[in-house]
């Protein structure tokens, strides 16, 4: 049976003690997106300025559970200062491995990082994303994990990036 | 009154479940305000409908087509008797509460309701009652008010006449699922009924708490679910005034709720059985009746004498040992509160409380509860909610109080 360590890695709680990217940013010529978990109330805010195709700077704001606030602080890390299909690589492969069945997981070593389907997860090193794994054990938090990163899409979608 | 007390220990022993383990603890369950356990005298009976004489009911003319008919009917009158009906016909059976309420707004509120007319919701309730009234708002332009919380969580009555004035039904929950508060319908009956307003009562955290009287309510419907009072999911139901449900047009069409069908149209069958169209959840409704036959044996008075006394220790233990880093969210005056207990422990989610606790084997809900407009009145995403109920103990109490604080040791900066 998973355990709490599992979950709450000890880079998790460092980002959900000390979240970077922290605040907001003018709207315009920033972008301001919200996510919602309707399960659990919690709330995403992300502002996203974009120039020439590149994350600029990103800003986050808005409450939730550990979980879901240290994701969009690793997140918000992860991808600014990167191009945006850049970003979207990363999105893709955190997704995959957020969608991974925990049985994958412990069957096959390299399903873990999407190799079994030939996914855009392939070639991202996820870096200190992955110490975020340990939530597909607990298949209730996964959206709790998952949301800063949908709300990052939807940010990049709506702002036609 | 009798100062008959429960017997914790006898009653412990009659649920399965609580003899297993979570994470090698002792499985402490607090969260029978979302559903509570089952007694092995309703799983045996449920078990003895499917094994000795299963038949669908109101159908056939076997031997035992008329047993489980009898035994259908046998629960609608132990319900009857449970809330203080005047006769079993007023009660009908339903899925759950949820669908009383919907019942009550396609049926009677469809045809009683226009544009302009309003309808009065109270701050606390839940989405059940909210939704069904909100969907009805729409679609007939009525005007949805909000009985606001005072600031100790009771219903603020101070402007209640003007918020009456011109409505139709007054939709309130007789205690809260969230704020454990236990409301004064008898007070809210008589001021609707004197502006020529209907009143719903969602019963789903009264009647397995307390005794429930309807008519002393003076409500016009009342809903309850089963599976929060020690019986099955899938059953439910409605008691109504008998003259609004003979008036009020059919719900559900189907088998079973007609008296003649033609190419034409048809004729609906006699109330209750008007509302309960196609087959019913047959071995819930006699689970039912088995867990009210187990209620009533424990007393609903001895119930409620148990929850106060165990709620009282637990509001005492949880301010002992948190302070001011745990935030009650309901009433601290037991007289007028049940044992549902909602709590924000300073600075952590509700959910990562709820996930270190499960570790302790102790259950909890982390959650808005299905009370979002509650929840933004009192400014959180979620709470923490533990519920007591007649299996619950002291013992229940400490392991919740320990889980607590390691939740709070393993989330300190």
């Amino acid at each position: 049976m998973p355990g709490l360590e599992d979950l709450y890695r000890e880079i998790i709680l460092d980002h959900y003690r000390a979240p970077r990217n922290r605040g907001e940013l003018p709207v315009p010529p920033a972008h301001r997106v919200e996510g919602f978990n309707p399960l659990c109330g919690d709330e995403v805010i992300l502002y996203l300025e974009l120039d020439d195709g590149v994350v600029t700077d990103v800003r986050t704001a808005g409450q939730g559970c550990s979980i879901s606030q240290a994701s969009t602080s690793m997140m918000s890390a992860a991808v600014k200062g990167r191009s945006v299909s850049e970003a979207r690589r990363i999105i893709d492969a955190f997704l995959a491995l957020m969608h991974t069945h925990e049985t994958h997981l412990e069957g096959t070593p390299d399903s873990a990082t999407g190799n079994g389907d030939g996914s855009a997860a392939d070639d991202v090193r996820l870096g200190d994303l992955a110490a975020l794994q340990g939530v597909v054990k607990f298949p209730v938090r996964i959206k709790c994990a998952t949301l800063a990163w949908y709300t990052l899409l939807q940010g990049f979608d709506e702002a036609g990036a | 009154m009798s100062a008959a007390t429960l017997d914790v220990a006898r009653i412990q022993a009659d649920f399965p479940i609580l003899k297993r383990q979570v994470h090698g603890k002792r499985l402490v369950y607090l969260d029978s305000a979302s559903s509570s356990q089952k007694p092995i005298q309703v799983l045996d009976a449920m078990d003895r409908v499917y094994r000795e004489s299963y038949a669908n009911v109101h159908r056939g003319v076997y031997t035992i087509a008329e047993e489980t008919t009898a035994a259908y009917e046998a629960a609608r009158g132990k319900v009857a008797k449970l809330l203080g009906a005047a006769s079993a016909k007023e009660i009908v059976f339903t899925k759950n509460i949820t669908e009383a309420i919907n019942l009550v707004a396609y049926s009677w509120a469809r045809a009683n309701l226009r544009a302009g007319d309003a309808i009065v919701v109270t701050e606390m309730e839940h989405h059940a009652n909210v939704v069904p009234w909100h969907i009805l708002a729409a679609e007939r332009g009525v005007e949805l008010r909000w009985i606001p919380l005072t600031p100790d969580y009771q219903l603020d009555t101070t402007k209640l006449d003007d918020l009456l004035d011109g409505a139709k039904l007054l939709a309130v929950t007789a205690a809260s699922n969230v704020l454990g508060t236990i409301n004064d319908l008898r007070q809210l009956a008589d001021a609707a009924h004197a502006a020529g307003a209907r009143v719903l009562v969602d019963g789903a955290q009264a009647v397995p708490h307390f005794p429930v009287d309807v008519q002393a309510w003076d409500a016009d419907f009342v809903g309850f679910t089963a599976h929060k009072m020690l019986g099955p999911s899938g059953i439910g139901g409605l008691w109504a005034r008998p003259e609004l449900l003979e008036e009020m047009p059919p719900f559900l069409g189907g088998g079973e709720m007609i008296r003649e069908v033609t190419k034409e149209g048809f004729l609906p069958n006699e109330v209750p059985w008007k509302f309960e169209a196609g087959t019913m959840p047959i071995a819930e409704a006699i689970g039912l009746g088995a867990a009210v036959d187990y209620l009533s044996a424990l007393g609903l008075d001895a119930v409620r004498a148990h929850e106060k006394s165990l709620t009282k220790y637990a509001l005492d233990r949880l301010t002992d040992r948190f302070g001011d880093r745990l935030r009650i969210d309901g009433p601290r005056d037991i007289e007028v509160r049940g044992g549902t207990i909602s709590m924000v422990l300073e600075g952590i989610h509700a959910h990562d409380v709820a996930q270190v606790v499960d570790e302790e084997g102790v259950c909890v809900r982390a959650s808005h509860h299905c009370a979002k407009p509650l929840m933004r009145v009192l400014e959180v995403p979620a709470t923490v909610r533990a519920s007591l109920y007649v299996y619950n103990d002291e013992a229940d109490v400490d392991a919740l109080v320990e889980a607590l604080s390691k939740a709070e040791q393993f989330f300190a900066i």
